[in-house]
């Protein structure tokens, strides 16, 4: 048979709705962060060049096109500032990409746009690194790459689907040399330069300020912050205290942070541990903020911490990726001993002026009370005492706000009372701080680990006693103690929603919910969680922890995994074994050449039965009939049947042992 | 004359080409390098990895390496697609210097599986790329241009593919035996009439033009085409031949003796017009060339034998 090569380009026409569905696949999560108009032109360019190509008119001219794009990244300039951060950035990929399609010409074009394509599926995990966004962006991989082949096969570049398999067998088989990169390519702590202003901007967390508001912001927030796993059994509810930064700095409105010019407290060396310590494991969520989160009170926590200062766990840098460390907390502890005149200054300062009913109300309280534990006492119980209500929508404060909250409008979330309690106590001169973090989690049954949401976050207050320490008192538990009892959604008000899993616990939707993030920890565990450290660790274990044996190692695992698909591939390709009718002349062929009457190569089976029996007419019968046979078994209709190729077999059976041309043959070679 | 490193390259791969009547392509045969494709792919996934770094995002990472071994997986891949092939190539048809000749070219695809995007051809076929049906073997037409009268081998051939990523492009450089005779271009018209030519105005002035038809004789092997009288055998006489009156002997001797004052080539493109015009005017001619003699005859079989005969004529 012959073949014209096909020299055409592959129809542009046919294969464009191909390119756009694949890049549509990319582009489509990316539409959720974009600006809508980027979005919009990306899908205009796409529709317009569909129809051109459907009419079978040219792309707009070269000025038409330079005009799109100068106008296109002037836009994203102007609504982003830059052209660089990542939200910049991509969108600026995603416009020129749709630009792209508009003047899309030749199968090159095409190419370039899929390469740019996998990019893009790159840049979509900075936004979601999620095991759904993981599956989908595999999904969206594979298309790209049917469409890379097919455009190789000039007879199928509109129909990448055929190529789905060969595209599917070769990402499967690309899997063992990803694994190996993955697990020992030097990971290089970055970043490698400085980055963008906007590229944390997704992280949600607690923040080193507490201003009213604040953290009922997090509360609606469905968003793990972490989950723990737990060496035993967890501590009981209302004991599940996340610490996270003390805020002890005070201005009138906002807490904040201890900067470093504080008077150390001196906390971890004087705590005293009244219980065994729990031991359990946390993967941290990225919060970009330079704190650990433990159970109230750490005592020892794993790498990539400092010990505790100031009363919390820090990290040695903000924490931009998923880490997971080992802490060891005690539940019952006394903290401190005694604190110098300086930090007793420190811990009692109020910006002079600020809160005049407030302190009034102190000062009320001190006259009152005989010692400050009872002052203590005597003002958390002032939250149940008066009509305060706990709620994630407190009304906005004006003026003075403590003054306007306590006297006021008297409802509010933790950060209020929270606030205000550490200003009522300061202002009777008891050294008070402010700590944030989370109070609650719940067991996830389908993994057995406890899950902290972002909707647990909470502030709360330490009062000093001088015989007692630092102590933890909660005034939103005199509010609303289902708060720390049962968690938000017992405590708040009918007819206020909660974020989602707070809210309605028990149904299907939150089992499956539970599965899922049970699934979803293990992907963070085993794979989202290695990092350099981690890698450094499993390195010293395989003691390849120098440069040339990892080196030779990575080297040496790629080379023997491509070696193995080399070879599974090749064998394959063996030849297949011959076909038993084409085997069975193919005996006959030797017995006659053997004779003396080899077949010419271009020779077809009647024409060779015709010469031999020419030559041995007394064989002519049975030469023909293994022709016949053969022909029948190897061309007949409906393909070879098993009786077909029988027959032939007993034909040539019968000729070599019953034709007197072999006896004479067997003579005729034993004379030679 | 200066020598480019290019062509030094090219002549030392010509010379490691494979050579034979049929070629199996194998592992030391093939050849294999990144398209301009795989450098802008590679280029994308070291951007990938940066990013990955950067932002330190594990998801990144797995997609760059998934990436990267890909375009290992896809070298295996465009590898394999030419291993195993057999090549086997026929003589051209014989052309006249300054045309085209076309070699057909057998290529045996024995694996159990299509070859897809194959290419074979002289210089670097990218874009004409042919689809091997598997266990099976499929003929293309590689053109050559005839240069100059002679023999013309097959030139080197390169079958390449960069099946199925594109991010390769493997090749294998190979010498198969064939060849094409190739027949002096004709000297372009007018030319001097080679003596002795039976034409009007050479014979008697009485005798008669073609057009004086003068009776019918069975048909001999040789007699012209145009003198066969079709209305004869359409009413199934057998094969008859036109015999005109007065015609003088129709037979003629080409000889290069004639025009040793010609070079060669000039003497051989000559001859070549004399034989086409010669063949076309349906007269007899034999060819004498430096000790080789082709009796006189007519036809297109005499006139390929007589041509073919220039076409080997000593360089």
């Amino acid at each position: 048979m012959t073949a014209t090569a096909t020299a055409a380009a592959p129809n542009l026409r046919r294969s464009l709705p191909w390119l756009a569905a694949g890049l549509g696949l990319v582009i489509a999560p990316h539409a959720f962060h974009l600006p809508p108009w980027v979005t919009a032109v990306v899908v205009a360019c796409a529709g317009a060049r569909l129809l051109l190509a459907r009419q079978g008119r040219r792309p707009p001219g070269r000025w038409l096109r330079a005009l799109a794009v100068v106008t296109g990244v002037s836009g994203i300039y102007l609504g982003y500032d830059t052209l660089l951060g990542l939200h910049a950035g991509v969108a600026l990929l995603c416009l020129l990409m749709g630009l792209k399609l508009l003047e899309l010409r030749g199968s090159r074009d095409i190419v370039v746009l899929v390469v740019f394509g996998y990019f893009l599926t790159a840049t979509q995990f900075l936004f979601n690194d999620s095991l759904l966004m993981a599956a989908y962006m595999l999904a969206a991989v594979w298309a790209l790459t049917a469409l890379l082949i097919a455009l190789q096969d000039r007879t199928a570049a509109d129909r990448p689907w055929r190529y789905g398999r060969l595209a599917a067998a070769m990402l499967g088989q690309s899997l063992p040399v990803m694994l190996i990169l993955f697990v020992l390519f030097p990971r290089i702590p970055g970043p490698l330069w400085g980055m963008p202003d906007d590229a944390y901007a997704g992280m949600t967390g607690l923040s080193d300020e507490m201003t009213p508001g604040a953290i009922s912001q997090l509360g609606r927030s469905d968003e793990v912050a972490l989950r723990v796993e737990f060496d035993d059994a967890p501590p009981a509810y209302p004991r599940r205290y996340w610490r996270g930064p003390v805020l002890a700095r005070y201005d009138g409105r906002s807490w904040r942070r201890a900067g470093d010019s504080a008077p150390a407290a001196g906390d971890a060396s004087r705590l005293v541990s009244t219980r065994a310590p729990t031991d359990y494991t946390v993967t941290l969520e990225p919060h970009n903020q330079r704190w650990l989160l433990a159970l109230d009170m750490p005592v020892e926590a794993g790498r990539g911490s400092r010990a505790p200062r100031g009363g919390y766990l820090q990290a040695s840098g903000p924490v931009r990726e998923r880490i997971r460390y080992d802490a060891s907390s005690v539940i019952a502890y006394r903290l401190g001993t005694g604190l110098t005149r300086k930090q007793q200054a420190y811990y009692t300062d109020l910006p002079d002026g600020a809160h005049p009913r407030t302190r009034q109300l102190a000062s009320r309280w001190r006259a009152q009370t005989g010692s400050d534990r009872a002052l203590v006492e005597h003002g958390l119980r002032h939250f149940r005492r008066e009509p305060f209500h706990y709620t994630l929508q407190p009304p906005r404060l004006d003026g003075d706000t403590t003054d306007a909250f306590l006297f006021d409008t008297r409802s509010g979330f933790c950060e209020h009372y929270a606030g205000a309690f550490a200003v009522l106590m300061r202002a009777a001169g008891i050294p008070a701080r402010v700590v944030t973090g989370y109070m609650g989690g719940r067991m996830n049954p389908a993994g057995d680990y406890m899950i902290v949401r972002q909707s647990d976050a909470h502030a709360w207050v330490e009062v000093w006693l001088d015989d007692r320490g630092w102590l933890r008192v909660d005034p939103t538990a005199y509010v609303a103690p289902e708060r720390v009892e049962r968690g938000l959604a017992g405590a708040l008000p009918d007819g206020e929603a909660g974020p989602g899993a707070a809210v309605g616990a028990g149904g299907l939707l939150q089992r499956l919910h539970l599965q899922w993030d049970a699934v979803n920890a293990y992907w963070h565990r085993w794979v989202l969680a290695y990092g350099p450290s981690l890698q450094q660790q499993l390195l010293q274990q395989l003691r390849l922890d120098s440069w040339p044996r990892l080196a030779l190692a990575l080297a040496a695992g790629i080379a023997l995994t491509l070696a193995a698909l080399t070879f599974s591939l090749l064998r394959r390709d063996r030849p297949l074994p011959p076909d038993p009718a084409a085997a069975a002349w193919g005996e006959f062929c030797r017995l006659l050449a053997r004779r003396g009457l080899p077949r010419a190569p271009d020779e077809g089976p009647r024409d060779y039965a015709r010469r031999a029996a020419r030559r041995w007419p007394r064989d002519a019968d049975a030469i023909d009939t293994v022709a016949t046979r053969y022909e029948i078994a190897r061309y007949g209709r409906g393909g070879v049947g098993a009786a077909e190729v029988r027959a032939l077999r007993q034909a040539v059976r019968a000729f070599r042992s019953n034709s007197p041309v072999s006896r004479k043959g067997r003579s005729s070679s034993g004379k030679r | 004359m200066r020598v480019r490193p290019g062509h030094l390259l090219r002549q030392w791969m010509d010379r490691r080409a494979v050579r034979g009547a049929r070629v199996a392509l194998v592992y030391r045969t093939i050849f294999i390098l990144p398209t301009r494709t795989g450098l802008l792919f590679t280029a994308v996934v070291i951007a990938v990895w940066l990013g990955a770094v950067n932002y330190n995002n594990n998801m990144a990472f797995l997609l760059c390496f998934l990436l990267a071994g890909f375009a290992l997986t896809s070298m295996v891949h465009t590898f394999r697609n030419l291993l195993g092939l057999r090549l086997t190539a026929g003589n051209a048809e014989p052309v006249f210097a300054g045309d085209t000749a076309a070699f057909p070219v057998h290529v045996e695809n024995p694996a159990a599986r299509v070859r897809t995007g194959v290419a074979v051809g002289t210089t670097p076929p990218d874009s004409a790329t042919m689809n091997l049906p598997a266990a099976d073997a499929t003929t293309c037409m590689v053109e050559v241009p005839a240069g100059a009268r002679g023999i013309l081998p097959l030139p080197v051939l390169v079958v390449a593919t960069a099946f199925p990523g594109g991010l390769f492009r493997a090749w294998a450089r190979v010498r198969l035996e064939a060849e094409c005779l190739v027949r002096p271009a004709p000297e372009p018209a007018p030319v001097p009439e080679p003596p002795g030519t039976p034409s009007p105005g050479s014979g008697s002035s009485n005798r008669p033009g073609e057009d004086d038809f003068g009776g019918l004789r069975p048909y001999q092997p040789g007699d012209p085409l145009r003198r066969v009288a079709w209305h004869t055998l359409a009413r199934g006489d057998g094969l008859q031949t036109k015999q005109f009156t007065g015609e003088a002997p129709d037979r003629t001797w080409l000889d290069d003796e004639a025009l040793l004052d010609l070079p060669v080539e000039p003497r051989l493109a000559r001859l070549c017009r004399w034989i086409l015009d010669a063949e076309n005017a349906g007269y007899a001619y034999g060819l004498r060339l430096r000790g080789r003699t082709i009796p006189p005859g007519n036809g297109s079989r005499h006139a390929a034998r007589c041509l073919d005969a220039l076409a080997r004529f000593p360089q």
